[in-house]
């Protein structure tokens, strides 16, 4: 899923700050799973800033759609929107941007911080586990992505910077993933993998390629 | 323009090569330069060059390394992938060469989380052993990443570096088995102090007949007190510092004597270890050691200087 997070009240109330009625939006996607915009953290960020500027006369209202990402999800809302001088979404960057394309009249602000791809490890503690970079190398790597998962993403093995599983750059809160693989592929017996030098790699299919786009010949209408 | 590596002439002739590192100052003061080349004049076969090593800005590695030629000293240019892409490593590459540089290490680098720009955007293009195998190309294929060819091809001895002592430690020599196959044709290690453990990784080594594709240098950084060594211990990812160690500098009446006494004796090991062709002295802010320990290690003259 997408992950995020809240960014700071004080940053929010900058944003609507010279406006009179904001609309805040939900998302039930993604941000919903993660606790960080779903329909409930909309309504605590609206009364939130009701509390905050509750001498100023503003009005926050607030809904939450299915998803922010996709514009038909979106047409319940025009009412709402027409009638607010500006919205703060509770989506990820996808689903403000959405949001923008759909609403382009009214000042559409971000709520959120969208931080990466990832799964949750525990209650309360996520990690990135894609990068999206177009070009998936999973089944060489024992399931276990170096691209997202090794901090310097090197594709030839772990640095010197690994100990005891844990990844210099953050030994507490960091695996190696380069140990992961290795072990992974160890068990699986399959460590000649790791013997192959991995040639370097074409990024122009991840987000260092410029605009990425995708076409469907198949279900283009 | 055409002459070779004065270090792989010492290494491909069979000697024990000794090597330094000399880090660049924090600033455009070429006196600091000046410096510490007097120090190691002389004194080795070739000084190694950091690149901005943890990740803290520094003079380039490339214009030091040429003012040390200009001093009559051979640097080997360390050059890592964290901060250029593979348009502005291979073009550094040709520019070095054109210099008069003529040894690189190859590095994947520090990454920015020790430096002083932690908030920096890091580049990791390619890593070290793709970098290694780029040089090769570059000189031996004449032909860049893309294919296109190289007119005038960098002549580059190229080597790289190996950790015996970091993890998984059963795979350290496959990696530099993959780090020989790409072309690297001498190895620096992690600084060596717990002996037992190196014994073991160049036994691993051996076995897979490395020490006969390539020169392995052991890394060597003298210790100035228990404190540092303790600090290396904990601090630093993949070194080992045996507590034996540690009692003998505090036991010793001058600690930074020990540590020189400790580095003379750990290379005089080294030159009994089949298969370690020369050490490499990384005295780190403590290049005025060096002479005496090249000295007193018996290292002296070094006939190719």
């Amino acid at each position: 899923m997408i992950v995020a997070e809240r960014k700071p009240i004080a940053d929010i109330k900058q944003m609507v700050e010279s406006h009179e009625r904001v609309l805040v939006v939900g998302c039930g996607a993604c941000v919903t799973v993660c606790m960080a915009g779903g329909e409930k953290e909309a309504e605590i960020l609206a009364t939130v800033l009701d509390l905050a500027f509750k001498d100023g006369g503003k009005q926050f209202l607030r809904d939450c759609v299915e998803r922010q990402c996709e514009p038909e999800f979106l047409e319940p809302l025009a009412d709402k929107v027409d009638a607010s001088d500006a919205v703060l979404s509770m989506a990820c960057g996808v689903g403000v941007q959405t949001m923008v394309a759909q609403f382009p009249h009214v000042p559409i602000y971000p709520a959120l911080n969208t931080l990466f791809m990832g799964r949750p490890l525990e209650q309360g503690l996520w990690s990135e586990t894609c990068a999206g970079c177009g070009n998936c190398i999973l089944h060489m790597t024992g399931g276990i992505c170096p691209i997202a998962r090794c901090s310097k993403s090197l594709l030839n093995g772990p640095c010197g910077g690994s100990v005891d599983g844990r990844c210099e750059v953050d030994p507490e809160n960091i695996e190696c993933a380069w140990q992961l693989i290795h072990d992974r592929l160890s068990e699986a017996g399959k460590l000649h993998l790791l013997d192959e030098i991995m040639p370097l790699r074409d990024w122009s299919s991840s987000a260092h390629g410029g605009l990425r786009r995708l076409v469907r010949e198949d279900v283009v209408l | 323009m055409t002459e070779a590596s004065q270090l792989q002439t010492v290494l491909d002739g069979g000697g024990f090569a000794v090597t330094a590192e000399l880090g660049p100052p924090k600033g455009a003061d070429l006196e600091v330069v000046r410096r510490k080349a007097e120090y190691l004049k002389g004194m080795v076969d070739a000084v190694n060059v950091t690149d901005n090593q943890t990740a803290v800005v520094r003079m380039s590695s490339i214009a030091t390394c040429a003012i040390l030629r200009e001093l009559g000293i051979e640097p080997v240019m360390q050059m890592v992938c964290r901060d250029r892409n593979r348009i502005a490593l291979q073009s550094d590459i040709l520019g070095a060469y054109a210099l008069g540089i003529r040894n690189i290490l190859c590095l994947s680098g520090d990454h920015q989380r020790f430096g002083n720009h932690p908030e920096a955007k890091n580049v990791f293009d390619i890593d070290s052993i793709q970098l290694i195998h780029t040089v090769r190309t570059m000189r031996d294929d004449r032909k860049f990443i893309c294919g296109d060819d190289v007119e005038g091809a960098p002549r580059m001895f190229i080597g790289a570096a190996a950790n015996p002592f970091s993890d998984p430690f059963e795979y350290r020599v496959r990696r530099l088995a993959k780090k020989v196959a790409a072309g690297a044709q001498f190895i620096q290690t992690q600084c060596v102090y717990d002996l037992k453990k190196f014994r073991k990784w160049m036994e691993m080594v051996r076995d897979l007949g490395l020490h006969e594709r390539t020169h392995i240098l052991a890394g060597i950084t003298p210790l100035k007190s228990d404190g540092m060594a303790r600090y290396m211990r904990d601090h630093v990812a993949g070194v080992d510092v045996p507590d034996e160690l540690i009692q003998r500098l505090r036991a010793a009446g001058k600690a930074a004597e020990e540590g020189i006494n400790i580095a003379i004796e750990t290379i005089q090991e080294m030159k009994d270890v089949e298969g370690v062709h020369g050490a490499h002295l990384m005295a780190i802010e403590w290049e005025k050691k060096v002479p005496e320990i090249v000295e007193r290690a018996g290292l002296l003259p070094r006939e190719a200087q």
